[in-house]
C-alpha cells in the first residue's frame, strides 16, 4: 500500500484528529498520493510532528491545534487551509473520542462530550468548508462513522455508538443537499483498528485476540483506512455519494463481534 | 497507476457496459484479462478490442449458470496465465413485468443467471485462488438490492440474494486469504437501462430524483471495481459499496415541490 503518487496533486486537505491514529494516516496519505495538507488535532504537538513528517518527505503540510468541537475553531481552520493553500479541496473529520457505558453508567456532561467532539465537531467541519468548497467547484468530504454505529449498537457504548450512527446520518444528509454543488460526502466506518485510541483501552495481548476474532483474522492497520478514504477524495469515487463504507474485515456481515466479548467494558467500568 | 501489473483478472459479463469498462481499466494498469461473456461475437470483439492496444486478453464464450462453462472459464485462465487474482462478476439479465403477470421460466433463468451465477463463478475462482491463499472477488449487486421498483421483484431478489451471499462468502473465504465485497450501482447508461435513461420524457424527469444531477456511466462504475480489487482494499470484505450519485440517499418526499422549505423561513 503505497499510494499512488500524483492522483491527488494540486489538491489542498484539512484532517481533523490528523495527530495520530486513522487521522494521521489519512494525512500522511493524503500529502504521499499529492495533496498539501492542514493538519488538524487538538493536540497540538501531534499535528506539528505529522505535519513535519510530510514535510520532511518533501509534502507540504501545515499544523493547527483545533478544538473541533468550538465553531469558531471550525472555521478558523478552514480560513487557514485558504490562507495557506488557496482553497480546500478536501475534508476528512477523523476527530474523535472512544467512551463506554450504558445509558445509566453515563452522565450528561460525558455524553455531550462525546457527542460535541464526534458529531457536532463533523458538522461543524463540514459547515465550514461547504462554501469555500462549492465556491472551488466541489470537493469531497470523508466522515469517520464506525462498524459499531454505522448500523449496530455494541453494548455499554451508548455515546459513541449513537453518536457515529448520527455520523453516518449527518453524511447522507449532507451528501442530499450539496450534491449540486458538486461536493461528494461519503462516510467510512472502521472496524477494530490498532490505533492509540484503542491502545487506551486495552492491553496489547486483548487488541491481538481482538483481531483473531474478526473474519479477517487481524485489526485493520490505519493505513488502511487511509486507503478508503484516499479513494473517496480521489476522482476514482466520482459517482459515490452519501455512501457508508465499511472497512471493517468483515466484521459487520458476521454477528456478535464485540469490544464486550473480551471484558473490556467490565474493566473500564471497575 | 499500474495495481494490477502482472495480475491475472477474469470478468465475467466483460463483452460490454460496466464488465468491459472494468477490462478497459484493468488492462491500462497492466494486468492479463479474461473475459467470460454469453455472445461469442461481442465477446470477441471486446477482447481484439483490447488487444489491438496491446493487452494479453483471452476470451471465452459460456453461459455463467453453466458450471461446466464456469470451470471451462476459469482453466482457460489458469492455463494462460499461470492463476487468477481478481474476479469480476458483473454478469445479469433483467425483465420487467408486475409478478401476477410473470412466467416461471423467465424468473428460473433470472435467479440461475444472477444469483446461481455468481455462487458458481465465486466457487470455482475461489478455489484455484485458495490455493495461492491470496485473491480478490468483486460481484455486481444493485441499488436494487435495497430498494424497490414496480415490476422488478425477480431481479432484485436476486441483487438482495447476492449481498447476503457476498456477507457469508466473506466469512467462508477469509480463511483463505480471499476478499470479496460487492458494488451497488445505481442508474448506470448501459444496455439494460438504456430505456430509461435515452427516454426523451422519462430520462430527464428520473435524474430529478439523482442528487448528482447526472446518470452514472460504465467508467464511474469501474473505478471503483478497481479500488474494491486493489490492495488499497485489503481490510474490506463481506462488504457492498453504493455508487449511485445519491439517488437512494433520501426518501422522494418531493418538499421542494410543495414549498415546504420558504414555509419554515
Amino acid at each position: 500500500m503505497t499510494g499512488h503518487p500524483g492522483r491527488l496533486t494540486g489538491k489542498v486537505a484539512v484532517v481533523t484528529g490528523g495527530g495520530s491514529g486513522i487521522g494521521r494516516a489519512a494525512a500522511l496519505r493524503f500529502a504521499s498520493d499529492g495533496a498539501a495538507v492542514l493538519v488538524a488535532d487538538v493536540a497540538g504537538e501531534s499535528a506539528d510532528k505529522v505535519a513535519a513528517e510530510i514535510a520532511g518527505s518533501g509534502g507540504r503540510a501545515v499544523a493547527m491545534t483545533v478544538d473541533v468541537s468550538d465553531p469558531a475553531q471550525a472555521d478558523a481552520m478552514v480560513a487557514s487551509a485558504i490562507d495557506e493553500f488557496g482553497g480546500v479541496d478536501i475534508l476528512m473529520t477523523a476527530a474523535g473520542v472512544l467512551s463506554f457505558g450504558s445509558a445509566t453508567q453515563t452522565d450528561p456532561q460525558a455524553w455531550n462530550r462525546v457527542i460535541a467532539i464526534n458529531l457536532t465537531g463533523t458538522f461543524l467541519a463540514a459547515r465550514a468548508v461547504i462554501g469555500p468548497m462549492a465556491e472551488r467547484g466541489g470537493g469531497s468530504i470523508i466522515t469517520v462513522s464506525s462498524s459499531t454505529g454505522a448500523h449496530d449498537a455494541s453494548p455499554g457504548n451508548v455515546a459513541y455508538v449513537t453518536s457515529k450512527g448520527g455520523v453516518a446520518m449527518l453524511t447522507k444528509a449532507l451528501a442530499i443537499d450539496h450534491a449540486a454543488e458538486g461536493i461528494r460526502v461519503n462516510a467510512i466506518a472502521p472496524g477494530p483498528t490498532a490505533t492509540p485510541m484503542l491502545g487506551s483501552v486495552m492491553t496489547e495481548d486483548e487488541m491481538r485476540r481482538f483481531g483473531e476474532a474478526m473474519p479477517i483474522g487481524r485489526l485493520a492497520r490505519p493505513e488502511e483506512l487511509a486507503a478508503a478514504a484516499a479513494f473517496l477524495a480521489s476522482d476514482d469515487a466520482s459517482y459515490v455519494t452519501g455512501a457508508v463504507i465499511a472497512v471493517d474485515g468483515g466484521q459487520t456481515a458476521k454477528v456478535g463481534i464485540t469490544l464486550a466479548d473480551l471484558g473490556t467494558i467490565a474493566r473500564q467500568q471497575q | 497507476m499500474t495495481r494490477f501489473s502482472g495480475k491475472t483478472v477474469l470478468v465475467v459479463g466483460g463483452a460490454q457496459g460496466m464488465g468491459l469498462a472494468c477490462a478497459r481499466r484493468f488492462a491500462a494498469e497492466g494486468a492479463n484479462l479474461v473475459l467470460f461473456d454469453i455472445e461469442d461475437d461481442t465477446v470477441d470483439a471486446a477482447a481484439a478490442s483490447l488487444r489491438a492496444d496491446s493487452h494479453a486478453v483471452e476470451s471465452v464464450t459460456g453461459d455463467v449458470s453453466v458450471a461446466a462453462d464456469v470451470e471451462r472459464a476459469v482453466a482457460a485462465t489458469v492455463s494462460r496465465f499461470g492463476g487468477l487474482d481478481v474476479l469480476v462478476h458483473t454478469a445479469g439479465i433483467v425483465k420487467l413485468k408486475p409478478i401476477l403477470e410473470f412466467d416461471e421460466r423467465s424468473w428460473r433463468r433470472i435467479v440461475d443467471v444472477n444469483l446461481t451465477g455468481v455462487f458458481l463463478t465465486t466457487k470455482a475462482a475461489g478455489r484455484v485462488m485458495a490455493e495461492r491463499r491470496a485473491g480478490a472477488i468483486v460481484v455486481f449487486a444493485s441499488t436494487n438490492a435495497f430498494f424497490a421498483e414496480e415490476s422488478n421483484a425477480p431481479y432484485s431478489a436476486t441483487k438482495g440474494g447476492i449481498v447476503m451471499f457476498v456477507r457469508n462468502a466473506a466469512m467462508d473465504l477469509a480463511r483463505h486469504g480471499i476478499r470479496i465485497n460487492a458494488i451497488d450501482p445505481g442508474i448506470i447508461d448501459t444496455r439494460l437501462s438504456r430505456a430509461l435513461v435515452h427516454d426523451p420524457v422519462a430520462g430527464p424527469d428520473y435524474l430529478k430524483r439523482i442528487p448528482a444531477g447526472r446518470y452514472g456511466t460504465p467508467d464511474d462504475i469501474a473505478k471503483v471495481v478497481l479500488f474494491l480489487a486493489s490492495d488499497d482494499a485489503s481490510y474490506m470484505t463481506g462488504e457492498d459499496v453504493i455508487v449511485d450519485g445519491g439517488l437512494t440517499l433520501g426518501a422522494n418526499l418531493g418538499i421542494d415541490d410543495l414549498g415546504l422549505q420558504s414555509a419554515g423561513d
